[in-house]
């Protein structure tokens, strides 16, 4: 699959997405279950984003190494309630440090 | 929208105070203004994934749904080409929630044709919650359109800025940037985590697509680990009720 055809497709999708909500019965999608599970699969999504590229070495081996010390960081500064892209820069700033002194 | 004196007439709307036409206004772009901030995270780490810069941007002006295109980066990142599947998959799943957010949305815009085409575009997270947040149907109305838009304009413009400072940055993991992805995700993660039937979810999918990531293919355990949010199916253990529906 051609990168462009899966980046359109993709974006058809999530679009298709919003509009089905502006188009569908409410009833369709508004069951107690269906709300509750759709609105918990974000947490689940994310969770496994944060853990794959945390621990995902090359060829699928599972590796510790600066990656996890971002991610300390990063709750750390979330604890303090830092913005968004304060977070996203402390993690970057720990791993590239991490690395130039030679470890991760 | 009107000029009208204020107070309530006898029939038709209220016109919007001015207070509380400048209190949306300035809640509005100010969400905008702190989204679009981390669109310069977005365009960099897609062009560490291996997009191109038009690639990048056409993602945001798009697919625009900021969790999404995380999630189709980091797997495109992990996988490249081969994966791009499961990036589609985690991508569509993660966007979900708009729909909800377009029902919730549904009575307070009362949009039709061309305009409703607007709205879906610009159904995300920030827009709802301003939206919803706002006692008044016409406060919520402007807290939506003026939120969407500005948080639209300004993620494009931060993506596009970003995907050069990615372009010009060479190996991403010289400045971190493959943490940044982690980090990213967790600070999305964040906000969503209340109550212990959320942290359960999160601690489920999280293991999930540990322990199947040396046997699947990249992007896959992500995928498979999204069933965790079946947990949510029984419902609440807690009083709070909100599994990770985030409005923040």
């Amino acid at each position: 699959m051609n990168l462009w055809v899966a980046i359109l497709v993709a974006a058809g999708i999530a679009f298709a997405t919003k509009l089905a909500g502006y188009l569908i019965p409410a009833q369709l999608l508004s069951g107690p279950r269906t709300r509750r599970v759709t609105g918990a699969m974000p947490v689940a999504l994310l969770a496994a984003l944060v853990a794959t590229q945390t621990f995902t070495g090359p060829s699928g081996t599972l590796v510790v190494d600066a990656r996890l010390a971002a991610v300390g960081v990063a709750v750390v500064a979330l604890l303090l309630r830092a913005p968004f892209i304060v977070v996203v820069v402390a993690g970057a700033a720990t791993a590239a440090g991490l690395r130039w002194i030679g470890w991760g | 929208m009107s000029s009208a004196p204020p107070g309530p007439g006898p029939s038709g709307p209220t016109p919007l105070e001015p207070n509380t036409r400048r209190r949306v206004l300035r809640q509005g772009l100010s969400v905008g203004v702190a989204t679009g901030a981390y669109g310069i995270s977005f365009g960099a780490l897609a062009v560490a994934a291996g997009l191109d810069v038009w690639q990048t941007c056409a993602l945001s002006l798009l697919m625009f749904t900021g969790g999404s295109q995380f999630a189709f980066v980091g797997i495109i990142a992990s996988g490249g080409l081969a994966s791009a599947p499961s990036a589609i998959a985690a991508g569509s799943m993660l966007g979900l929630r708009n729909a909800l957010y377009a029902l919730e949305l549904t009575p307070l815009l009362g949009v039709r044709g061309p305009r409703r085409m607007a709205a879906a575009q610009l159904t995300i997270d920030e827009s709802m919650a301003v939206a919803v947040t706002q006692d008044d149907r016409r406060a919520a109305r402007l807290g939506f359109w003026v939120t969407g838009i500005s948080v639209y304009v300004l993620w494009n413009l931060t993506t596009f800025a970003g995907a050069l400072v990615g372009n010009a940055i060479g190996d991403p993991r010289t400045y971190g940037l493959d943490a940044a992805a982690c980090a990213a995700f967790i600070a999305l993660l964040w906000p969503r985590l209340r109550g212990r039937d959320s942290i359960a979810i999160a601690v489920a999918g999280g293991v999930v697509a540990t322990l199947l990531t040396p046997a699947l293919p990249p992007g896959i355990p992500v995928v498979v680990a999204a069933a965790a949010a079946l947990l949510a199916w029984r419902g609440p253990r807690e009083t709070d009720g909100s599994a990770g529906v985030a409005t923040p």
